[in-house]
């Protein structure tokens, strides 16, 4: 369920991103594409688009496909005796997608500089960095913020980097947080976890899972800051790398 | 044991008790028993008003749970039931029919069907209702059949063609009874069907008339489809009409032209879909007519059902005859119903289509809203301002009850389309900015981001009176009461019932699944019911005893 929310958020990012891009394609037509890419074919591709050989969305490596319409027939009937499964979908969907794979390559080589590591930045995450404070990785850490388990297999490396530096800049629905006050003045600040016409729920700093009537509330109100200090200034460039390579390894919560 | 003898007896006299026949004499006055509900919309005027007033605002905070009724079907449960004398008639989707007993919710009987593997309707394997006349129940089924049931043991006495399933037409829509007829039209929007309205003689089911919502070569109004495009055209049926009895009048809401989102090969204003047409009931002969999204290329069905009143209208003497209208195209209308003539039309939510009408009230389209290859931005998005979902109109408050979706457009944008007998045939489709909030799963849009509305109109002025806001969407039908009663509902699973004079919440219960019905009431022995569908089941209340 999480994955449908973040994969709204990541729309509004990435359009806002890919400025220039083949004019064929509109914005819009990204950010649509990005979030069915996130949400039907990322954990084949990952989120560059290279995790299968020979394949690399990133780098314009499309063996069996010239054109955009080879693309979309691909995408729509699968590649009969491979991994490639046919799509449940609409062509105008379909051509999202390529919209979104041909946006690719304007934000490539934004990724990983050379020499960042992964056993560096998860010593960052648990110590320096502070971020189990707020975050849960691999089932360690505070359930407050988002859940990182699996980011690396939602997230690019620049998107990482943006979170880290300007945690401000986007704020995915799912991770928004929310002032609730009570009927007695108390005010408890929550990350959003549903809401309905009648009712809202909210998990607290305290690691509470909190549900209101909004009838019972004085006040509920978005947060329209991220708790999140920025990091751009707290760790160095090589840190936020090592940070970045860490959390790009989360794919998933090990057992 | 007492007690279950006891409830065993007094159902089986109120069963036996009442008359099984229904003349159209009663459906034609069914306001005079509202202790029955003897029609898809609850009469002919089609206004889903009760005058039940055992229910109060004072105390229908005292409502409370009945019974269940659980579908065997995970389809969207969209039917209106029926009672009568002491007999809940209803659907199991997608075409089954069942016989319950209203207090307790024990099932007589179930007709079981198993339509057609060749049946293929675009947006549910479902049926919205059934109709009955004399002792026989009527179910159009989605493999485009009609069959008329014995309503004591649900045998069916006549099953007949209305169209063929494997070219993509349906019927989803609960059949009108007039006179000795049962009217049904064909779905099928999407597959490049040409519509039509049939009539068949009740105690046969020999088709009497037939009304093709698409006029063919040689007709008037075939010159507004270019070339051959009318052979494909789609104007679909798929909700039920009205009847006026005085102007022996019914009037029906035809869906959108085909394909839907392309309209380059069909140039011209694609007459009759997306208009209401007004038949001579005994003929099928077009009286008047009304469109209401001329070449649409936005998906705007005209699915709405005519809701008729008589209302004071400035400048005539007296009441004027009236047909009131939401339209899935973001409208609200006002119609003369003797002649069609427009009276009235404003957008009850945003609108970019069109800037205003002419003095014919004809709409004046936005040259630039059409749709395109690259997709055009357009509000109201594809589901439209209001859909297919039940209004109502009450008389004592005077208002018009809408369920409305708010801050909601589409990118709509257009592909090549060539007909092939049975399959889709839409021409692109629409693009929708806010993805739906997936049922039972979590609501994450931000403040004001597409939501839904119950929405209280002035039809005199088109003015909204009240909104009562929901934070997801909504489907639910409305009911009102002459005790100023509103009941809806939304996708969130609630059912609530509000003060229909302001919008204020009286009432609510949590159903677990989306109310895509309009809710109905009946009474049974002096006491009210009120019945409503939500995920797959049937809910029933009354006030607590
Ligand atoms: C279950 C895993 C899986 C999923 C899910 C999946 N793919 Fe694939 N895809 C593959 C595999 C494996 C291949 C390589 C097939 C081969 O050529 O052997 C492939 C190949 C492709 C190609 C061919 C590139 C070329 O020109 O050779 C495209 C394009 C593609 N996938 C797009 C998508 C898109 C878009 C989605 C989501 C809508 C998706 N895939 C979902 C496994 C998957
Ligand atoms: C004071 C609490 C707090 C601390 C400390 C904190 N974060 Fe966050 N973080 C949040 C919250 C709350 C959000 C969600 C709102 C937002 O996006 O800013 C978030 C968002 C994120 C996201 C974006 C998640 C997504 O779905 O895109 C990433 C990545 C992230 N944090 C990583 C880190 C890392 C790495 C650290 C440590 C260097 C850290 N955070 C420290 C509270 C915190």
């Amino acid at each position: 369920m999480r994955k449908i929310a973040l994969v709204l958020l990541t729309a509004v990012s990435l359009a806002a991103q890919h400025e220039a891009t083949d004019a064929k394609y509109t914005k819009t037509d990204i950010g649509i594409g990005n979030r069915l890419y996130i949400a039907n074919c990322i954990y084949c591709h990952g989120p560059e688009g290279d995790q299968i050989s020979g394949v690399d969305f990133t780098h314009g490596k499309f063996p069996r496909s010239r054109s955009d319409d080879d693309i979309v027939k691909i995408i729509r009937d699968g590649i009969p005796g491979t991994g490639m499964p046919a799509q449940k979908m609409e062509e105008p969907q379909i051509r999202t997608i390529v919209a979104y794979l041909r946006s690719l390559p304007a934000s490539a080589g934004q990724a990983l500089p050379a020499g960042a590591d992964v056993a560096r930045g998860k010593v960052l995450f648990q110590g320096k960095g502070q971020c189990t404070n707020c975050h849960r990785a691999q089932g360690a850490g505070s359930y407050f913020g988002p859940d990182l388990s699996d980011i690396g297999m939602l997230r690019r490396a620049v998107e990482l980097d943006q979170s880290l530096s300007d945690p401000n800049a986007v704020i995915m629905p799912p991770n928004r947080m929310f002032r609730a006050v009570a009927a007695d003045g108390a005010a408890i600040p929550g990350r959003i976890l549903n809401q309905d016409t009648f009712t809202v729920q909210l998990i607290d700093s305290k690691e509470r899972l909190l549900s209101f009537q909004r009838s019972a509330l004085k006040e509920f109100s978005p947060i329209n800051t991220s708790p999140m200090p920025s990091y751009k200034d707290r760790l160095s460039a090589a840190e936020r790398a090592d940070l970045v390579a860490y959390l790009l390894s989360l794919k998933g919560i090990q057992p | 044991m007492k007690n279950v003898l006891s409830i065993a007896f007094a159902t089986f006299a109120a069963v036996s008790a009442a008359p099984a026949q229904v003349g159209f004499d009663r459906i034609l006055q069914a306001e005079k028993e509202p202790q029955n509900w003897l029609t898809y919309s609850g009469t002919l005027k089609s206004q889903r008003y009760s005058t039940l007033n055992q229910i109060t605002t004072g105390n229908v905070k005292n409502l409370e749970l009945q019974w269940v009724y659980q579908a065997r079907s995970l389809e969207k449960y969209e039917a209106t039931p029926l009672v009568v004398d002491g007999v809940m008639y209803t659907v199991q989707n997608p075409d089954d029919v069942v016989a319950l007993d209203p207090v307790t919710g024990r099932v007589f009987w179930t007709f079981s069907y198993t339509p057609s593997p060749d049946s293929r309707p675009c947006c549910g394997r479902l049926s919205r209702g059934v109709a009955v006349l004399g002792d026989k129940v009527f179910i159009g089924t989605i493999d485009a059949r009609l069959i008329a049931l014995d309503a004591r043991n649900g045998k069916p006495i006549w099953n007949v063609e209305v169209d063929k399933p494997a070219d993509g037409y349906a019927v989803t829509h609960a059949p009108l009874v007039i006179k000795d007829k049962v009217i049904v039209g064909v779905a099928g929007g999407e597959y490049g069907i040409r519509g039509h309205i049939d009539a068949f003689d009740a105690a046969t089911g020999k088709q009497v008339w037939r009304f093709y919502t698409i006029p063919g070569a040689g007709e008037k109004g075939n010159e507004t489809w270019a070339g051959d495009s009318w052979k494909t055209g789609g104007a679909s049926v798929w909700v039920t009409g009205s009847f006026d009895p005085d102007l022996n009048l019914t009037y029906w809401g035809i869906g959108n032209p085909g394909p839907d989102w392309n309209g380059d090969n069909r140039g011209g204003d694609n007459l009759y879909s997306d208009s209401v047409v007004a038949l001579d009931a005994d003929t099928g002969v077009l009286k008047w007519y009304y469109q209401f999204s001329p070449h649409d290329e936005f998906d705007y069905d005209a699915v709405q059902v005519p809701v008729l009143a008589e209302i004071p209208w400035p400048g005539s003497t007296g009441l004027r005859k009236v047909m009131m209208w939401a339209n899935r195209n973001g409208l609200f209308y006002v119609l003369d119903r003797a002649n069609g003539q427009f009276l009235l039309g404003k957008p009850f939510v945003k609108v970019t289509w069109m800037k205003g009408f002419d003095e014919k009230g004809r709409p004046m389209k936005v040259p630039e809203a059409q749709s395109s290859r690259e997709g055009t931005l357009i509000y109201p998005g594809n589901q439209g301002g209001t859909n297919w979902y039940n209004p109502s109109y009450s008389p004592a408050t005077g208002l018009f009850y809408i369920p409305a979706w708010e801050d909601y457009s589409s990118l709509f944008v257009k592909q090549d389309a060539e007909y092939v007998k049975g399959q889709q045939f839409g021409g692109g489709g629409p693009r929708n900015l806010t993805p739906p909030v997936v049922a039972g799963g979590f609501n994450y849009r931000k403040e004001g981001e597409q939501y839904g509305v119950v929405r209280a109109i002035d039809p005199k002025t088109g003015e909204k009176k009240w909104d009562f806001p929901m934070s997801d969407v909504t489907d639910a039908g409305i009911m009102t009461t002459s005790t100023n009663l509103l009941f809806s509902g939304g996708r969130e699973g609630y059912f609530f019932a509000l003060d229909a004079r302001d919008g204020k919440l009286l009432w609510k219960a949590t159903l677990g699944g989306r109310v895509t019905s309009g809710p109905m009431t009946y009474s049974i022995n002096g006491r009210q019911y009120i019945a409503v569908c939500a995920g797959s089941s049937l809910f029933v209340y009354a006030l607590r005893q």
